[in-house]
Protein backbone atom coordinates (compact mmCIF):
# COMPACT_ATOMS: atom_id res chain seq x y z
CA UNK A 1 0.00 0.00 0.00
CA UNK A 2 2.65 2.36 0.97
CA UNK A 3 4.78 1.46 -1.96
CA UNK A 4 1.87 2.60 -4.08
CA UNK A 5 1.66 6.14 -2.63
CA UNK A 6 5.65 6.64 -2.74
CA UNK A 7 5.47 5.43 -6.26
CA UNK A 8 2.41 8.53 -6.80
CA UNK A 9 4.40 10.80 -4.74
CA UNK A 10 7.68 10.09 -7.06
CA UNK A 11 5.72 10.79 -9.78
CA UNK A 12 3.66 13.79 -8.64
CA UNK A 13 6.95 15.58 -7.75
CA UNK A 14 8.57 14.81 -10.79
CA UNK A 15 5.62 16.05 -12.97
CA UNK A 16 5.41 19.62 -11.32
CA UNK A 17 9.36 19.97 -11.19
CA UNK A 18 9.19 19.66 -15.45
CA UNK A 19 7.96 23.48 -16.35
CA UNK A 20 11.75 24.21 -14.40
CA UNK A 21 13.40 22.55 -17.00
CA UNK A 22 11.54 23.81 -19.83
CA UNK A 23 10.41 27.34 -18.87
CA UNK A 24 7.70 28.74 -21.39
CA UNK A 25 8.14 27.87 -25.09
CA UNK A 26 5.98 26.38 -27.14
CA UNK A 27 6.56 23.03 -25.59
CA UNK A 28 4.84 24.11 -22.24
CA UNK A 29 1.71 24.23 -24.03
CA UNK A 30 2.16 20.80 -25.80
CA UNK A 31 2.29 19.73 -21.93
CA UNK A 32 -0.84 21.36 -20.90
CA UNK A 33 -1.97 18.75 -23.42
CA UNK A 34 -0.37 16.06 -22.37
CA UNK A 35 -2.62 16.50 -19.13
CA UNK A 36 -5.67 17.00 -20.45
CA UNK A 37 -5.39 13.80 -22.79
CA UNK A 38 -3.72 11.71 -19.80
CA UNK A 39 -6.87 12.79 -17.96
CA UNK A 40 -9.36 11.68 -20.57
CA UNK A 41 -6.81 8.66 -21.12
CA UNK A 42 -7.92 7.66 -17.58
CA UNK A 43 -11.19 7.71 -17.99
CA UNK A 44 -11.74 5.92 -21.30
CA UNK A 45 -8.98 3.31 -19.59
CA UNK A 46 -11.44 2.81 -16.74
CA UNK A 47 -14.21 2.00 -18.82
CA UNK A 48 -11.97 -0.50 -21.49
CA UNK A 49 -9.48 -1.26 -19.35
CA UNK A 50 -10.42 -2.43 -16.49
CA UNK A 51 -14.68 -2.81 -16.83
CA UNK A 52 -13.78 -4.20 -20.48
CA UNK A 53 -16.43 -2.19 -22.23
CA UNK A 54 -15.22 0.09 -25.34
CA UNK A 55 -16.53 3.77 -26.19
CA UNK A 56 -15.98 5.24 -29.56
CA UNK A 57 -17.61 8.24 -28.50
CA UNK A 58 -15.61 9.62 -25.78
CA UNK A 59 -14.84 12.68 -27.91
CA UNK A 60 -18.65 13.74 -27.46
CA UNK A 61 -18.36 13.72 -23.84
CA UNK A 62 -14.97 15.80 -23.66
CA UNK A 63 -16.85 17.97 -26.50
CA UNK A 64 -19.99 18.42 -23.60
CA UNK A 65 -17.99 19.49 -20.58
CA UNK A 66 -15.89 21.70 -23.12
CA UNK A 67 -19.18 23.46 -24.54
CA UNK A 68 -21.08 23.62 -21.65
CA UNK A 69 -18.68 25.50 -19.96
CA UNK A 70 -17.94 27.57 -22.77
CA UNK A 71 -21.35 28.48 -22.99
CA UNK A 72 -22.57 28.70 -19.54
CA UNK A 73 -19.39 31.76 -19.08
CA UNK A 74 -18.64 33.19 -22.64
CA UNK A 75 -22.55 33.81 -23.18
CA UNK A 76 -24.22 33.91 -19.83
CA UNK A 77 -21.88 35.38 -17.99
CA UNK A 78 -21.52 32.28 -15.40
CA UNK A 79 -18.46 32.11 -12.72
CA UNK A 80 -16.56 29.00 -14.51
CA UNK A 81 -15.61 27.44 -11.29
CA UNK A 82 -19.45 27.04 -11.19
CA UNK A 83 -20.05 25.88 -15.13
CA UNK A 84 -17.09 23.24 -14.46
CA UNK A 85 -19.24 20.89 -12.24
CA UNK A 86 -22.29 21.48 -13.12
CA UNK A 87 -21.18 20.15 -17.24
CA UNK A 88 -19.47 17.54 -15.09
CA UNK A 89 -22.54 16.22 -13.37
CA UNK A 90 -24.80 16.82 -16.23
CA UNK A 91 -22.87 14.60 -18.49
CA UNK A 92 -22.62 12.18 -15.60
CA UNK A 93 -25.80 11.96 -15.39
CA UNK A 94 -26.44 11.81 -19.20
CA UNK A 95 -24.22 8.84 -19.55
CA UNK A 96 -25.77 7.21 -16.52
CA UNK A 97 -28.98 7.29 -18.48
CA UNK A 98 -27.64 6.25 -21.79
CA UNK A 99 -25.35 4.06 -20.24
CA UNK A 100 -28.31 1.90 -19.28
CA UNK A 101 -29.50 0.62 -22.97
CA UNK A 102 -25.86 1.11 -24.55
CA UNK A 103 -24.29 -0.88 -21.95
CA UNK A 104 -26.70 -4.35 -22.32
CA UNK A 105 -24.61 -4.82 -25.75
CA UNK A 106 -21.79 -5.94 -26.23
CA UNK A 107 -18.35 -5.96 -28.59
CA UNK A 108 -18.88 -4.50 -32.36
CA UNK A 109 -22.55 -3.60 -30.90
CA UNK A 110 -21.12 -1.56 -28.32
CA UNK A 111 -18.85 -0.26 -30.40
CA UNK A 112 -21.26 0.61 -32.83
CA UNK A 113 -23.77 2.12 -30.32
CA UNK A 114 -21.25 4.25 -29.01
CA UNK A 115 -19.86 5.53 -31.93
CA UNK A 116 -23.62 6.74 -32.86
CA UNK A 117 -23.82 8.76 -29.83
CA UNK A 118 -20.06 10.48 -30.75
CA UNK A 119 -21.27 11.37 -34.27
CA UNK A 120 -24.87 12.63 -32.52
CA UNK A 121 -22.94 15.00 -30.42
CA UNK A 122 -20.72 15.71 -32.77
CA UNK A 123 -23.46 16.87 -35.19
CA UNK A 124 -25.32 19.12 -32.22
CA UNK A 125 -22.52 21.16 -31.66
CA UNK A 126 -22.79 21.68 -35.66
CA UNK A 127 -25.86 22.53 -36.24
CA UNK A 128 -26.91 24.51 -32.89
CA UNK A 129 -25.11 27.50 -34.33
CA UNK A 130 -27.10 29.79 -32.45
CA UNK A 131 -25.80 28.23 -28.77
CA UNK A 132 -22.52 27.04 -30.17
CA UNK A 133 -21.60 29.27 -32.98
CA UNK A 134 -21.51 25.88 -35.38
CA UNK A 135 -18.52 25.01 -37.31
CA UNK A 136 -17.24 28.41 -36.56
CA UNK A 137 -16.91 27.70 -33.30
CA UNK A 138 -17.10 29.91 -29.85
CA UNK A 139 -14.95 31.92 -29.01
CA UNK A 140 -14.40 34.77 -25.86
CA UNK A 141 -14.48 31.85 -23.25
CA UNK A 142 -12.50 33.04 -20.02
CA UNK A 143 -9.76 31.77 -18.32
CA UNK A 144 -10.25 30.26 -15.15
CA UNK A 145 -8.46 32.29 -12.04
CA UNK A 146 -8.48 32.23 -8.76
CA UNK A 147 -8.65 35.67 -7.12
CA UNK A 148 -6.56 37.42 -9.00
CA UNK A 149 -4.51 34.93 -10.08
CA UNK A 150 -5.88 34.33 -13.94
CA UNK A 151 -4.34 31.65 -15.37
CA UNK A 152 -3.67 32.65 -18.54
CA UNK A 153 -0.14 31.78 -19.72
CA UNK A 154 1.36 28.37 -20.13
CA UNK A 155 3.02 28.07 -17.48
CA UNK A 156 -0.02 28.83 -15.41
CA UNK A 157 -2.24 26.35 -16.98
CA UNK A 158 0.40 23.51 -16.95
CA UNK A 159 0.35 23.86 -13.23
CA UNK A 160 -3.71 24.58 -12.98
CA UNK A 161 -4.38 21.36 -15.08
CA UNK A 162 -1.50 19.17 -13.85
CA UNK A 163 -3.34 19.49 -10.25
CA UNK A 164 -6.26 18.14 -11.16
CA UNK A 165 -4.49 15.80 -13.87
CA UNK A 166 -2.48 14.22 -11.08
CA UNK A 167 -5.76 14.33 -8.40
CA UNK A 168 -7.36 11.84 -11.41
CA UNK A 169 -4.61 9.89 -11.04
CA UNK A 170 -4.64 9.60 -7.57
CA UNK A 171 -8.61 8.83 -7.51
CA UNK A 172 -8.07 6.51 -10.72
CA UNK A 173 -5.21 4.35 -8.84
CA UNK A 174 -7.54 4.31 -5.20
CA UNK A 175 -10.47 3.13 -7.55
CA UNK A 176 -8.17 0.14 -9.87
CA UNK A 177 -7.48 -1.33 -6.22
CA UNK A 178 -10.40 -0.90 -4.41
CA UNK A 179 -13.29 -3.61 -3.67
CA UNK A 180 -15.24 -1.67 -6.89
CA UNK A 181 -11.57 -2.10 -9.05
CA UNK A 182 -12.07 -5.82 -8.42
CA UNK A 183 -15.71 -5.96 -9.38
CA UNK A 184 -15.03 -4.09 -13.01
CA UNK A 185 -11.85 -6.17 -13.65
CA UNK A 186 -14.23 -9.33 -12.98
CA UNK A 187 -16.77 -8.23 -14.95
CA UNK A 188 -14.53 -8.00 -18.05
CA UNK A 189 -12.83 -11.49 -17.52
CA UNK A 190 -16.33 -12.80 -16.66
CA UNK A 191 -19.22 -11.53 -16.02
CA UNK A 192 -21.34 -14.35 -15.21
CA UNK A 193 -18.75 -15.36 -12.62
CA UNK A 194 -19.33 -11.80 -11.48
CA UNK A 195 -22.97 -11.57 -11.30
CA UNK A 196 -23.04 -15.04 -9.45
CA UNK A 197 -20.58 -13.44 -7.24
CA UNK A 198 -23.33 -10.94 -6.25
CA UNK A 199 -21.92 -8.01 -8.49
CA UNK A 200 -24.74 -6.27 -10.14
CA UNK A 201 -22.75 -5.95 -13.59
CA UNK A 202 -25.17 -3.91 -15.22
CA UNK A 203 -25.23 -0.89 -12.60
CA UNK A 204 -21.75 -0.65 -12.14
CA UNK A 205 -20.98 -0.80 -15.91
CA UNK A 206 -23.47 1.98 -16.08
CA UNK A 207 -21.99 3.67 -13.25
CA UNK A 208 -18.43 3.04 -14.75
CA UNK A 209 -19.47 4.50 -17.72
CA UNK A 210 -21.18 7.51 -15.95
CA UNK A 211 -18.01 8.50 -14.38
CA UNK A 212 -15.84 7.89 -17.15
CA UNK A 213 -17.91 10.55 -18.79
CA UNK A 214 -17.64 12.68 -16.00
CA UNK A 215 -13.96 12.88 -15.99
CA UNK A 216 -13.98 13.29 -19.32
CA UNK A 217 -16.42 16.16 -19.27
CA UNK A 218 -13.94 17.93 -16.54
CA UNK A 219 -11.38 17.73 -19.02
CA UNK A 220 -13.41 19.19 -21.57
CA UNK A 221 -13.99 21.85 -19.38
CA UNK A 222 -10.44 22.64 -18.46
CA UNK A 223 -9.80 22.43 -22.35
CA UNK A 224 -12.09 25.35 -22.99
CA UNK A 225 -10.54 27.63 -20.22
CA UNK A 226 -7.14 27.12 -21.16
CA UNK A 227 -8.28 27.43 -25.38
CA UNK A 228 -10.63 29.93 -24.77
CA UNK A 229 -11.91 28.88 -27.98
CA UNK A 230 -13.89 25.63 -29.10
CA UNK A 231 -14.89 24.30 -32.52
CA UNK A 232 -16.74 21.04 -33.09
CA UNK A 233 -13.33 20.07 -35.05
CA UNK A 234 -11.59 19.37 -31.84
CA UNK A 235 -14.31 16.50 -30.68
CA UNK A 236 -15.08 14.50 -33.95
CA UNK A 237 -14.78 10.25 -34.14
CA UNK A 238 -11.21 10.57 -35.11
CA UNK A 239 -10.55 11.90 -31.48
CA UNK A 240 -12.27 9.70 -30.32
CA UNK A 241 -10.01 7.12 -32.18
CA UNK A 242 -6.98 8.77 -30.64
CA UNK A 243 -8.06 8.73 -27.06
CA UNK A 244 -8.79 4.99 -27.66
CA UNK A 245 -5.01 4.46 -29.15
CA UNK A 246 -3.64 6.09 -26.27
CA UNK A 247 -5.39 3.73 -23.94
CA UNK A 248 -4.04 0.63 -25.65
CA UNK A 249 -0.48 1.50 -26.61
CA UNK A 250 -0.13 3.14 -23.14
CA UNK A 251 -1.36 -0.03 -21.21
CA UNK A 252 -5.01 -1.25 -21.08
CA UNK A 253 -6.31 -1.59 -17.14
CA UNK A 254 -2.94 0.68 -16.01
CA UNK A 255 -3.21 4.24 -14.80
CA UNK A 256 0.14 5.43 -15.53
CA UNK A 257 -0.19 3.16 -18.94
CA UNK A 258 -2.57 5.86 -19.54
CA UNK A 259 -0.28 8.75 -18.41
CA UNK A 260 2.59 7.17 -20.89
CA UNK A 261 0.14 6.57 -23.71
CA UNK A 262 -1.77 9.80 -23.76
CA UNK A 263 2.33 11.20 -23.72
CA UNK A 264 3.20 9.44 -26.49
CA UNK A 265 0.57 9.89 -28.44
CA UNK A 266 0.63 13.65 -27.28
CA UNK A 267 4.21 14.57 -28.12
CA UNK A 268 4.78 12.06 -31.18
CA UNK A 269 3.13 13.98 -33.64
CA UNK A 270 5.63 17.74 -32.25
CA UNK A 271 8.69 15.95 -32.53
CA UNK A 272 7.70 13.85 -36.23
CA UNK A 273 6.88 17.73 -37.65
CA UNK A 274 10.73 17.95 -39.23
CA UNK A 275 9.94 15.59 -41.24
CA UNK A 276 6.95 17.10 -42.87
CA UNK A 277 4.91 15.76 -45.30
CA UNK A 278 6.15 12.09 -43.88
CA UNK A 279 5.29 12.49 -40.49
CA UNK A 280 1.83 10.56 -40.83
CA UNK A 281 3.54 7.64 -42.47
CA UNK A 282 6.39 7.61 -39.29
CA UNK A 283 3.46 7.96 -37.02
CA UNK A 284 1.14 5.16 -38.08
CA UNK A 285 4.49 3.06 -38.42
CA UNK A 286 5.68 3.52 -34.93
CA UNK A 287 2.09 2.89 -33.31
CA UNK A 288 1.94 -0.68 -35.55
CA UNK A 289 5.41 -1.54 -34.25
CA UNK A 290 4.86 -0.66 -31.22
CA UNK A 291 0.82 -2.89 -31.19
CA UNK A 292 3.16 -5.57 -32.71
CA UNK A 293 6.30 -5.78 -29.92
CA UNK A 294 4.35 -4.21 -26.84
CA UNK A 295 0.89 -6.20 -26.80
CA UNK A 296 0.92 -4.81 -23.77
CA UNK A 297 1.07 -1.94 -23.90
CA UNK A 298 4.33 0.85 -22.79
CA UNK A 299 3.11 -0.01 -19.23
CA UNK A 300 4.43 -3.37 -19.84
CA UNK A 301 6.78 -2.97 -22.26
CA UNK A 302 9.21 -0.81 -21.56
CA UNK A 303 10.60 -2.48 -18.13
CA UNK A 304 10.35 -6.03 -20.41
CA UNK A 305 12.75 -3.86 -22.94
CA UNK A 306 15.04 -2.68 -20.19
CA UNK A 307 15.08 -6.04 -18.47
CA UNK A 308 16.35 -7.84 -22.37
CA UNK A 309 18.28 -4.92 -22.54
CA UNK A 310 19.89 -5.41 -19.23
CA UNK A 311 20.33 -8.95 -20.39
CA UNK A 312 22.05 -8.59 -23.59
CA UNK A 313 24.28 -6.15 -21.57
CA UNK A 314 25.64 -8.82 -18.43
CA UNK A 315 26.06 -11.33 -21.67
CA UNK A 316 27.90 -9.11 -23.54
CA UNK A 317 30.36 -8.10 -20.44
CA UNK A 318 30.80 -11.77 -19.96
CA UNK B 1 -33.90 -25.05 2.53
CA UNK B 2 -34.53 -25.21 -1.39
CA UNK B 3 -37.18 -26.81 -3.25
CA UNK B 4 -38.45 -27.11 -6.27
CA UNK B 5 -42.23 -27.61 -7.04
CA UNK B 6 -43.42 -28.85 -10.92
CA UNK B 7 -40.83 -27.50 -12.86
CA UNK B 8 -41.56 -27.90 -16.72
CA UNK B 9 -39.03 -26.23 -18.86
CA UNK B 10 -39.87 -26.68 -22.93
CA UNK B 11 -37.20 -25.53 -25.24
CA UNK B 12 -39.31 -24.94 -29.02
CA UNK B 13 -41.19 -28.50 -29.05
CA UNK B 14 -38.56 -30.02 -26.73
CA UNK B 15 -39.52 -30.86 -23.49
CA UNK B 16 -36.26 -30.66 -21.54
CA UNK B 17 -38.46 -30.97 -17.55
CA UNK B 18 -41.34 -32.59 -17.17
CA UNK B 19 -43.35 -31.23 -13.83
CA UNK B 20 -39.94 -31.90 -11.64
CA UNK B 21 -40.39 -31.80 -8.04
CA UNK B 22 -37.93 -32.33 -4.64
CA UNK B 23 -36.72 -30.81 -1.89
CA UNK B 24 -33.35 -30.49 -0.18
CA UNK B 25 -32.91 -29.50 3.19
CA UNK B 26 -30.23 -28.01 5.29
CA UNK B 27 -27.24 -29.44 5.96
CA UNK B 28 -27.78 -32.19 3.38
CA UNK B 29 -25.08 -32.81 0.87
CA UNK B 30 -27.57 -33.60 -1.97
CA UNK B 31 -26.58 -34.76 -5.62
CA UNK B 32 -28.38 -34.57 -8.92
CA UNK B 33 -27.79 -37.72 -11.09
CA UNK B 34 -29.20 -38.85 -14.81
CA UNK B 35 -28.03 -40.02 -17.72
CA UNK B 36 -26.98 -37.46 -20.91
CA UNK B 37 -30.20 -35.59 -21.61
CA UNK B 38 -31.80 -36.41 -18.45
CA UNK B 39 -32.35 -32.95 -17.91
CA UNK B 40 -29.59 -32.00 -14.83
CA UNK B 41 -28.04 -29.32 -16.60
CA UNK B 42 -31.28 -27.30 -17.61
CA UNK B 43 -32.78 -28.25 -14.38
CA UNK B 44 -29.08 -26.46 -12.73
CA UNK B 45 -29.72 -23.28 -14.60
CA UNK B 46 -33.39 -22.62 -13.53
CA UNK B 47 -32.40 -22.80 -10.12
CA UNK B 48 -29.85 -20.21 -10.59
CA UNK B 49 -31.78 -18.26 -12.70
CA UNK B 50 -29.74 -18.36 -15.46
CA UNK B 51 -32.97 -19.47 -17.57
CA UNK B 52 -36.60 -19.13 -16.83
CA UNK B 53 -38.78 -22.10 -16.57
CA UNK B 54 -41.89 -22.85 -18.76
CA UNK B 55 -43.78 -23.69 -15.37
CA UNK B 56 -43.13 -24.32 -11.71
CA UNK B 57 -41.24 -22.54 -8.67
CA UNK B 58 -37.93 -22.75 -6.96
CA UNK B 59 -38.27 -22.15 -3.33
CA UNK B 60 -35.30 -20.94 -1.46
CA UNK B 61 -36.16 -20.89 2.51
CA UNK B 62 -39.77 -20.90 1.33
CA UNK B 63 -39.88 -17.60 -0.80
CA UNK B 64 -40.41 -17.48 -4.54
CA UNK B 65 -37.28 -16.97 -6.18
CA UNK B 66 -38.03 -18.12 -9.76
CA UNK B 67 -36.23 -15.99 -12.26
CA UNK B 68 -34.32 -13.89 -10.13
CA UNK B 69 -30.94 -13.08 -11.46
CA UNK B 70 -27.83 -14.31 -9.96
CA UNK B 71 -26.49 -11.45 -8.48
CA UNK B 72 -30.12 -11.09 -6.50
CA UNK B 73 -29.35 -15.59 -5.02
CA UNK B 74 -26.40 -14.87 -4.32
CA UNK B 75 -27.48 -12.09 -1.74
CA UNK B 76 -30.42 -14.80 -0.96
CA UNK B 77 -27.67 -17.10 0.03
CA UNK B 78 -27.69 -19.26 -2.72
CA UNK B 79 -24.22 -19.39 -5.01
CA UNK B 80 -23.01 -21.59 -7.52
CA UNK B 81 -19.82 -23.14 -8.90
CA UNK B 82 -19.80 -24.01 -13.19
CA UNK B 83 -18.52 -27.28 -15.10
CA UNK B 84 -16.12 -25.00 -16.78
CA UNK B 85 -14.67 -23.49 -14.01
CA UNK B 86 -15.15 -19.78 -14.51
CA UNK B 87 -12.42 -17.42 -13.29
CA UNK B 88 -11.25 -14.27 -13.76
CA UNK B 89 -8.46 -14.81 -15.54
CA UNK B 90 -6.73 -11.81 -15.61
CA UNK B 91 -6.32 -11.64 -11.66
CA UNK B 92 -4.43 -13.29 -8.79
CA UNK B 93 -5.92 -15.89 -7.09
CA UNK B 94 -6.12 -13.92 -3.78
CA UNK B 95 -8.19 -10.98 -6.01
CA UNK B 96 -10.44 -13.64 -7.12
CA UNK B 97 -11.17 -15.00 -3.31
CA UNK B 98 -11.57 -11.29 -2.45
CA UNK B 99 -14.47 -11.09 -5.39
CA UNK B 100 -16.15 -13.51 -3.49
CA UNK B 101 -16.67 -11.08 -0.11
CA UNK B 102 -18.49 -8.38 -2.71
CA UNK B 103 -21.93 -9.07 -1.16
CA UNK B 104 -20.12 -8.89 2.20
CA UNK B 105 -19.09 -5.11 1.85
CA UNK B 106 -20.65 -2.07 0.44
CA UNK B 107 -17.98 0.67 -0.29
CA UNK B 108 -19.69 2.38 -3.42
CA UNK B 109 -17.28 4.30 -6.37
CA UNK B 110 -17.05 7.03 -4.59
CA UNK B 111 -16.03 6.02 -1.21
CA UNK B 112 -13.02 3.99 -2.93
CA UNK B 113 -12.19 6.68 -4.99
CA UNK B 114 -11.38 8.35 -2.22
CA UNK B 115 -10.25 5.89 0.04
CA UNK B 116 -12.21 6.86 3.01
CA UNK B 117 -11.02 5.63 6.03
CA UNK B 118 -14.36 3.13 6.43
CA UNK B 119 -13.35 1.32 2.87
CA UNK B 120 -9.89 1.23 3.94
CA UNK B 121 -10.55 -1.23 6.84
CA UNK B 122 -13.22 -2.58 4.58
CA UNK B 123 -10.23 -3.83 2.17
CA UNK B 124 -8.22 -5.45 4.98
CA UNK B 125 -11.32 -7.46 6.04
CA UNK B 126 -11.89 -8.74 2.49
CA UNK B 127 -8.17 -9.37 2.59
CA UNK B 128 -8.49 -11.39 6.04
CA UNK B 129 -11.56 -13.04 4.59
CA UNK B 130 -10.27 -14.63 1.50
CA UNK B 131 -7.01 -15.51 3.45
CA UNK B 132 -9.27 -17.17 5.67
CA UNK B 133 -11.09 -19.45 2.57
CA UNK B 134 -7.89 -19.85 0.31
CA UNK B 135 -6.98 -21.41 3.43
CA UNK B 136 -9.73 -23.88 4.23
CA UNK B 137 -9.47 -24.97 0.43
CA UNK B 138 -5.83 -25.10 0.47
CA UNK B 139 -4.66 -22.86 -1.99
CA UNK B 140 -3.01 -20.48 0.33
CA UNK B 141 0.73 -20.99 -1.16
CA UNK B 142 -0.89 -19.44 -4.82
CA UNK B 143 -2.18 -16.14 -3.47
CA UNK B 144 -0.23 -14.08 -6.24
CA UNK B 145 -0.64 -16.73 -8.87
CA UNK B 146 -2.46 -15.22 -12.56
CA UNK B 147 -5.86 -17.08 -11.92
CA UNK B 148 -5.44 -17.71 -15.78
CA UNK B 149 -2.26 -20.26 -15.09
CA UNK B 150 -3.22 -22.19 -12.89
CA UNK B 151 -3.75 -26.03 -13.56
CA UNK B 152 -7.47 -27.46 -13.77
CA UNK B 153 -7.18 -28.96 -10.14
CA UNK B 154 -6.45 -25.93 -8.46
CA UNK B 155 -8.86 -23.47 -10.56
CA UNK B 156 -11.47 -25.48 -9.54
CA UNK B 157 -10.20 -25.14 -5.66
CA UNK B 158 -10.05 -21.45 -6.11
CA UNK B 159 -13.42 -21.43 -7.84
CA UNK B 160 -14.80 -22.94 -4.86
CA UNK B 161 -12.82 -20.40 -2.35
CA UNK B 162 -14.29 -17.78 -3.84
CA UNK B 163 -18.07 -19.64 -3.14
CA UNK B 164 -17.56 -19.87 -0.45
CA UNK B 165 -16.29 -16.34 0.71
CA UNK B 166 -19.72 -15.02 -0.47
CA UNK B 167 -20.69 -17.15 3.01
CA UNK B 168 -23.66 -18.65 1.30
CA UNK B 169 -26.10 -21.18 2.62
CA UNK B 170 -26.23 -23.14 0.02
CA UNK B 171 -23.92 -24.16 -2.66
CA UNK B 172 -24.77 -25.70 -5.82
CA UNK B 173 -22.09 -27.26 -7.67
CA UNK B 174 -22.35 -28.20 -11.78
CA UNK B 175 -20.05 -31.33 -12.24
CA UNK B 176 -17.43 -30.33 -9.33
CA UNK B 177 -15.34 -33.84 -10.42
CA UNK B 178 -15.06 -33.29 -14.11
CA UNK B 179 -11.27 -32.77 -15.18
CA UNK B 180 -9.90 -33.88 -11.99
CA UNK B 181 -7.92 -37.06 -11.50
CA UNK B 182 -9.13 -39.65 -8.74
CA UNK B 183 -6.60 -38.25 -6.12
CA UNK B 184 -7.89 -34.58 -7.13
CA UNK B 185 -11.57 -36.36 -6.57
CA UNK B 186 -10.84 -37.99 -3.62
CA UNK B 187 -9.40 -34.63 -1.98
CA UNK B 188 -13.14 -32.96 -3.86
CA UNK B 189 -15.46 -35.47 -2.26
CA UNK B 190 -13.17 -34.65 1.44
CA UNK B 191 -13.38 -30.78 1.00
CA UNK B 192 -17.56 -31.09 0.61
CA UNK B 193 -18.23 -32.96 3.66
CA UNK B 194 -16.00 -30.12 5.27
CA UNK B 195 -18.01 -27.65 3.85
CA UNK B 196 -21.36 -29.33 5.14
CA UNK B 197 -19.75 -29.46 8.36
CA UNK B 198 -19.32 -25.71 8.54
CA UNK B 199 -23.87 -26.16 7.81
CA UNK B 200 -23.85 -25.27 4.15
CA UNK B 201 -26.07 -27.00 2.03
CA UNK B 202 -24.77 -28.69 -0.74
CA UNK B 203 -26.46 -29.45 -4.10
CA UNK B 204 -24.13 -31.67 -6.76
CA UNK B 205 -24.79 -32.36 -10.23
CA UNK B 206 -22.94 -35.12 -10.91
CA UNK B 207 -21.52 -37.64 -13.39
CA UNK B 208 -19.21 -39.72 -11.08
CA UNK B 209 -21.44 -42.19 -9.55
CA UNK B 210 -18.23 -42.97 -6.87
CA UNK B 211 -18.38 -39.61 -5.41
CA UNK B 212 -22.22 -39.27 -5.28
CA UNK B 213 -22.39 -42.75 -3.71
CA UNK B 214 -19.76 -41.70 -1.29
CA UNK B 215 -20.79 -38.12 -0.02
CA UNK B 216 -24.23 -37.67 -0.49
CA UNK B 217 -27.40 -37.95 2.01
CA UNK B 218 -29.60 -37.97 -0.44
CA UNK B 219 -29.99 -38.35 -4.13
CA UNK B 220 -32.45 -36.98 -7.17
CA UNK B 221 -32.56 -39.18 -10.26
CA UNK B 222 -33.88 -37.20 -13.05
CA UNK B 223 -34.33 -39.30 -16.64
CA UNK B 224 -35.80 -37.72 -19.72
CA UNK B 225 -36.90 -34.38 -18.08
CA UNK B 226 -38.85 -36.88 -15.27
CA UNK B 227 -37.81 -37.50 -11.43
CA UNK B 228 -37.21 -41.10 -11.62
CA UNK B 229 -36.74 -41.72 -8.16
CA UNK B 230 -35.23 -39.95 -4.78
CA UNK B 231 -33.73 -41.38 -1.72
CA UNK B 232 -30.29 -42.26 0.09
CA UNK B 233 -27.66 -43.58 -1.88
CA UNK B 234 -28.45 -46.94 -0.66
CA UNK B 235 -32.00 -46.99 -1.68
CA UNK B 236 -30.73 -45.71 -5.46
CA UNK B 237 -28.43 -48.66 -5.75
CA UNK B 238 -31.23 -51.08 -5.09
CA UNK B 239 -33.80 -49.28 -7.37
CA UNK B 240 -34.47 -51.39 -10.53
CA UNK B 241 -35.84 -48.06 -12.21
CA UNK B 242 -32.90 -46.44 -12.11
CA UNK B 243 -30.34 -49.45 -13.06
CA UNK B 244 -32.86 -49.58 -15.55
CA UNK B 245 -32.16 -46.07 -17.08
CA UNK B 246 -28.70 -46.83 -16.89
CA UNK B 247 -27.88 -49.92 -18.05
CA UNK B 248 -30.77 -50.24 -20.44
CA UNK B 249 -33.47 -52.65 -19.87
CA UNK B 250 -33.37 -56.87 -20.30
CA UNK B 251 -35.96 -56.52 -23.15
Amino acid sequence: MNRDLLKFLAFAVLILLVPLAFSGGYLMNVLVFVGIHTMLAIALNLLLGYAGQISLGHAGFFGLGAYLSGVLTATYGWNPWLAMPLAAVSVGALAFMIGFPILKLKGHYLAMATLGLGIIIYIVFNETIDLTGGPSGLSGIPNLSIGSLVFDSDVKNYYLIWTITLVTVLLGLNLANSRVGRALRAVHDSEVAARVMGVNARLLKVQIFALSALISSVAGSLYAHTMTFVSPASFGFNFSVELLTMVVIGGLGSIYGSFLGATLLTLLPEFLRAAHDYDIIIYGGLLMLMVMFMPGGLVRGIPDLCRKLLKKGGAGNA
Amino acid sequence: MLEVCGITQIFGGVTALEDVSFAISKGDITGVIGPNGAGKTTLFNIVTGIYSQTAGRVLLNNSDVSGLPSEKLTRLGLVRTFQNIELFGGMTVLENVMVGLHTRSSSGLLACSLRMPWSRSEESRIREGALKWMEFTGITDLADVTAGNLPFGKGRLLEIARALAVEPEIILMDEPAAGLNSQETMELARLIQRIRDLGITVVLVEHDMELVMDICDRIVVLTLGRKLAEGTPREIQDNHEVIAAYLGDDE
